[in-house]
């Protein structure tokens, strides 16, 4: 099996200077990644190299050949925090926006409100498709984004720390929603939660300056040990999880 | 009533009812994309520049709008250099840019032989004395905003609110932004006639405060901003004329007391 995308030693970074180094990665059909990593470690920059917005300084980045590279199949959740919420933007078009990644795409217009409409219905957020951003709770902006992210039927979908500023009940909705998806699309999630993360994800990909992959959902702290990778713990009294003691 | 219509009967009136419609028009648009995006300063430091030009053509002997258009262009892109190669804060950049052209304003003003009548119509503004060149100009400038405002509505709308989401998705956004700077730096040169390079920022900002008071969407936002700034603009001018005073620090008192009564109300009924 082919991998839908293919990352080979690839540096990446802002103004000549390098947040990833020598990184290797190839994403399946049907991965659900959890990228976890100290604050600064290059998690975003990564995402941001495989969505095109970084150029590499050195390395590829290659999508499989039935991937129309131009119209790219991914839908992407960016971290909301850099979002403008005062500006005067209401949901529906938020959600609209999301089909500039499918840029060839000549659904009529009714048609397409159909399918805007369907999708805020099945995310329980069409009551508010008039609102402006600016009058939304965290968690229904999150499901803005999410919809944003969903409209245009990517093959992968990428988050970038889906769960901040939310509810729990959201939560719960969102991961389990995920591991629908992820049963057609491949899905790359960067999250600070690092037992939610190993609840639901497949694979992890531990990001600090570099890449190292487990092909598991679990989390040992040799793995830890041995690849450097500082991070946070927040432990859940209710699902699956490890609980690491402090490491370097 | 009678003293109204009579006004109507002057050809300098006519024209000076025409420059209020294009400028509300061109800066209820433009000023709404100004306010969305918080590119106030730029706009500012792009109207201030141009003043540098207008110095330099009394100097040189050309129509100063002309060196306006030179300036405010030199500084929009100048501003762009500053902050993305030089890595000065944008900030800094702006005021750099802003105060420079105003210098070299003063500079060249000082240098030319004579007196310059116009000076002061540059500054603050004079919407009774607009010609009929410069509004043909506001013509063809209204024109080509509307038209790239309806044709691209949704891509300018998606860029500026998430301009990352926009280029990952792989639309030409600098390109786009260099247009629309262009048609910034335009759209405050055409309209330096109506109320000045100190009061321009008024008809970009105000407006479009009003309007947000009553909406949160940018398509309404570009039609109602333009609605109060053509109220804004014609009371102002009915009230230059009856009480003597200037049009340009008129027309902005006018814009600021509709936003203020209009927000009172809303305060009101809150």
């Amino acid at each position: 099996m082919k991998p839908l995308i293919k990352i080979e030693n690839l540096t990446v970074g802002y103004d000549r200077i390098p947040v990833l180094e020598n990184v290797n990665l190839e994403i399946f059909e049907k991965d659900f990644i959890g990228v976890i990593g100290p604050n600064g470690g290059g998690k975003t920059t990564l995402l941001k190299a495989i969505l095109g917005l970084l150029k590499p300084t050195r390395g590829k980045i290659t999508f499989r050949e039935d991937i129309d590279n131009r119209k790219k199949p991914i839908g992407y959740l960016p971290q909301v925090r850099h979002i403008d919420k005062k500006f005067p933007i209401t949901v529906y078009d938020v959600v609209r926006s999301g089909l500039l990644m499918e840029r060839r795409n000549n659904l009529p217009a009714a048609a397409l409100k159909t399918k805007i409409e369907q999708l805020l219905s099945e995310t329980g957020i069409l009551n508010i498709r008039n609102k402006a951003i600016g009058e939304l709770s965290g968690g229904q902006m999150q499901r803005v984004f999410l919809c944003r992210a969903l409209i245009s039927n990517p093959k992968i979908l990428i988050l970038d720390e889906p769960d901040t500023f939310v509810d729990n009940r959201f939560e719960g909705e969102l991961y389990s929603r995920l591991s629908r998806l992820n049963n057609d699309i491949a899905i790359i999630l960067v999250s600070h939660d690092l037992g939610t993360i190993s609840s639901y994800v497949k694979t992890i990909a531990c990001v600090n300056g570099d890449l190292h992959y487990h092909r598991s959902h679990i989390i040992t702290q040799e793995q830890l040990d041995g690849y450097n990778c500082p991070i946070q713990i927040i432990s859940h009294g209710d699902i699956p999880h490890t609980i690491l003691k402090h490491h370097h | 009533m009678n003293a109204i219509i009579e006004l109507f009967s002057y050809d300098f009136f006519q024209k000076a009812f025409l420059a209020a419609v294009f400028a509300s028009i061109s800066c209820g648009i433009i000023g709404s994309y100004i306010v969305s995006r918080r590119i106030v300063f730029i706009s500012g430091g792009i109207t201030h520049a141009s003043f540098g030009g207008i110095g330099l053509a009394f100097l040189a002997g050309f129509n100063p709008l002309l060196g306006a258009v030179l300036f405010a262009v030199l500084a929009a892109l100048g501003i762009q250099f500053f902050t993305k190669v030089a890595e000065i804060r944008e900030d800094s950049s702006i005021a750099i840019w802003w105060s420079l052209g105003m210098a070299l304003g003063i500079i060249f003003i000082y240098l030319t032989p004579g007196y310059t009548p116009n000076l002061m119509s540059y500054l603050f503004g004079n919407i009774l004395t607009v010609t009929i060149s410069e509004l043909w100009w506001m013509f063809i400038l209204n024109t080509v905003i509307i038209a790239f405002f309806v044709l691209f509505f949704s891509k300018i709308l998606f860029m500026a609110f998430d301009e990352e989401f926009a280029r990952a998705a792989g639309l030409p956004v600098a390109l786009f932004n260099y247009m629309i700077i262009t048609l910034i730096a335009l759209t405050v040169v055409l309209n330096i006639r109506v109320v000045g390079i100190i009061l321009i920022l008024s008809l970009l900002t105000i407006p479009q405060a009003t309007a947000n008071l009553y909406t949160n969407n940018f398509k309404k936002l570009l039609i109602l901003s333009s609605g109060f700034a053509f109220i804004g603009t014609i009371s102002g001018l009915f009230i230059s004329y009856f009480l003597n005073i200037p049009s340009g620090a008129a027309i902005i008192f006018t814009l600021v007391t509709i936003f203020a009564l209009l927000r009172f109300f809303q305060f009101l009924r809150k």
